[in-house]
């Protein structure tokens, strides 16, 4: 008699637990951002009218993008992108601490962000405050004089296996 | 089978109770619910907190009207249409908006008067889990509401504490802790934006009143065992207690029943409190409604200091002054430090903190220090004030730390 029982325990059990695990892992499927929000990830930057020590602001994936002429005399960073004979600084404008967005202070050549006073200098590297790392490079091709933010070039890959930035 | 009168009339009190057992119910929660007579007005804070979340959930069908949770039309629906074309839209906007406000300030006295008596011991540790349980729920109440106006201060809160679940950095342990992916799960977005958006709506509406009604229940069972204690902590014998006041010995009887008596009581300091409560609302509601949050959310541009509404100040300070990782580690410890209060207090004495020796220093350090947490969490994060925050932070955790030895010496007096 108890083994009956027990069977129809745990055979409800199981079924019971079946339909918990696939309910679970519909909910999990309908948080997940959209395939269209997924696929409006692409963005194409020209390069070409940026200007010395000028900070430009673009948008990707909802995100600010800080790109950063940087003047001939300023030393060389492996984080540039060298796109036709300029070296600019392309990183994702969100404090690596809690996301705010850092202001560039172009006379000091200078990140400051105001939220928790973290400090990043002009190649986009954490100098002083709470961000753990420098900002994030986003993933990039470069095509002519301009970047395709959302697609991964040659250069993106080295830059990602140097270690210089985290995958965005 | 229970007997049945077959000449009862329908919803007579026979009828109902032959079915329901009225008498019983009624005697079980209200007249035959016994408070001790030794206390004071702070024991009104219980019943002043249920009628401020009445009031909340009232105020909050009207605005759920007109509100509309989509990221074009949600701040005008609020600024413009609730405000100022509805009839008395801004009564019920300024009515929730101050009753959030105002519910955290009785929910940290409640919370203080529990720790100064002693209430979360000695049987009376559901007691203190339950509650909170409650003020984690509150907490993600008060901060899905803030997101739905979609102003600036909405979508900075929601990018800043939404960031706070990527964990450690992926340079902690090989990464084991950092999860950049659940970030955007919880989202449904790379930054905060439709998605967001809805699923804080639904939360705010639904998910957790749902959640925060159930937890209430079970906070008013985990009370009623172990009955309310009392201005001494002294251990009341209620069946014998209730036996006199039940013979007429009402004078001598330590108890009173919860309905009428006490309730009456209640209601007199609701009074206070709703006067008080209503001046805000006419008059001074403007400490609850932050200027920057009358900017249209923008993800292109941080307000120049962001900052929480005051009653997350105090965790929010002791995130600030370390690094990431350390900062994470703070504040999870804020989180939880005061659910572990009964098993933190090592002593058995159920006394008021003035007579408990060590416990009465440790008490007032934790309010200074809790007050001084929040006015440095409003002050922007520059030199002195830096110093002060990371020192009070500091504080918090070695209250929290030293407090098992500080009770295990204390003398049962």
């Amino acid at each position: 008699m108890s083994n009956r029982r027990d069977f129809m325990g745990m055979a409800l059990g199981s079924f019971a637990a079946l339909g918990a695990l696939g309910a679970l892992y519909a909910a999990k499927r309908t948080w997940d951002p959209l395939p269209s929000v997924k696929s409006a990830g692409f963005t194409t930057i020209d390069l070409s009218p940026a200007k010395e020590n000028e900070l430009v602001t673009e948008k990707w994936r909802g995100k600010p993008i800080f790109i950063l002429k940087q003047p001939a005399d300023a030393p060389k960073s492996d984080r540039e992108i060298h796109v036709a004979g300029g070296r600019y600084l392309v990183v994702v404008g969100l404090c690596t601490h809690l996301g705010c967005i850092p202001a560039y202070l172009a006379d000091k050549k200078q990140f400051k962000c105001a939220c928790h006073g973290g400090e990043f200098n002009s190649v986009g590297v954490n100098t002083f405050g709470p961000p753990p790392r420098p900002l994030d490079i986003p993933p990039f091709k470069i095509s002519g004089t301009s970047l395709i933010l959302g697609e991964t070039g040659p250069e993106y890959e080295k830059m990602l296996a140097a270690g210089l930035t985290l995958k965005v | 089978m229970a007997h049945f009168d077959e000449k009862a009339k329908p919803f007579s009190h026979k009828w109902l109770n032959e079915r329901m057992a009225v008498d019983t119910v009624k005697k079980v929660l209200s007249t035959e619910y016994w408070i001790p007579k030794d206390i004071n007005f702070l024991w009104a804070m219980g019943m002043i907190l249920a009628a401020t979340f009445g009031i909340l959930i009232i105020s909050g069908i009207f605005l759920l009207m007109y509100y509309q949770p989509d990221v074009k039309t949600a701040f005008d629906s609020v600024n413009y249409t609730i405000m100022s074309e509805v009839g008395y839209g801004w009564l019920w906007r300024h009515i929730h908006g101050v009753a959030a406000s105002v519910v955290f300030l009785v929910i940290y006295i409640h919370m203080f008067t529990g720790i100064y008596y002693g209430s979360y011991k000695r049987g009376r540790e559901m007691i203190w889990l339950s509650g909170m349980l409650l003020f984690v729920l509150f907490s993600a109440e008060a901060f899905s509401g803030y997101m739905l106006p979609w102003g600036q201060m909405s979508y900075w809160a929601g990018m800043v504490i939404t960031n706070l679940f990527e964990g450690f950095s992926p340079t902690i342990a090989g990464g084991v802790a950092n999860f950049p992916g659940f970030v955007e799960w919880l989202r449904g977005d790379y930054v905060p934006g439709q998605a967001f958006l809805t699923r804080f709506f639904m939360l705010h509406v639904f998910l957790l009143p749902l959640a925060i009604i159930a937890v209430i229940v079970l906070h008013f069972a985990t009370l009623r065992l172990p009955h309310v204690n009392n201005q001494k902590g002294k251990e009341i014998d209620f069946e014998e207690a209730a036996k006199q006041y039940k013979h007429g010995n009402k004078k001598e009887s330590k108890v009173i029943p919860f309905n009428p008596v006490f309730l009456s009581k209640d209601v007199f300091v609701m009074g206070v409190y709703f006067i008080l409560f209503f001046y805000l609302v006419f008059f001074h509601f403007e400490f609850a409604m932050d200027p920057v949050n009358f900017d249209p959310a923008d993800g292109l541009k941080t307000p120049a200091h962001i900052y929480p509404e005051w009653y997350f100040l105090w965790s929010y300070e002791i995130l600030r002054p370390f690094n990431k990782d350390l900062g994470l580690i703070a504040f999870g410890f804020a989180q939880v430090a005061f659910f572990l209060l009964p098993f933190l207090d090592k002593s058995p004495v159920v006394a008021p903190a003035n007579k408990r020796g060590l416990f009465k220093v440790w008490f007032w350090v934790m309010i200074v220090d809790m007050i001084v947490l929040t006015v440095m969490g409003k002050l922007p994060p520059e030199g002195i004030w830096t110093i002060i925050g990371l020192v009070a932070a500091l504080v918090f955790i070695t209250l929290f730390a030293v407090l098992p030895f500080i009770t295990k010496k204390e003398k049962k007096a």
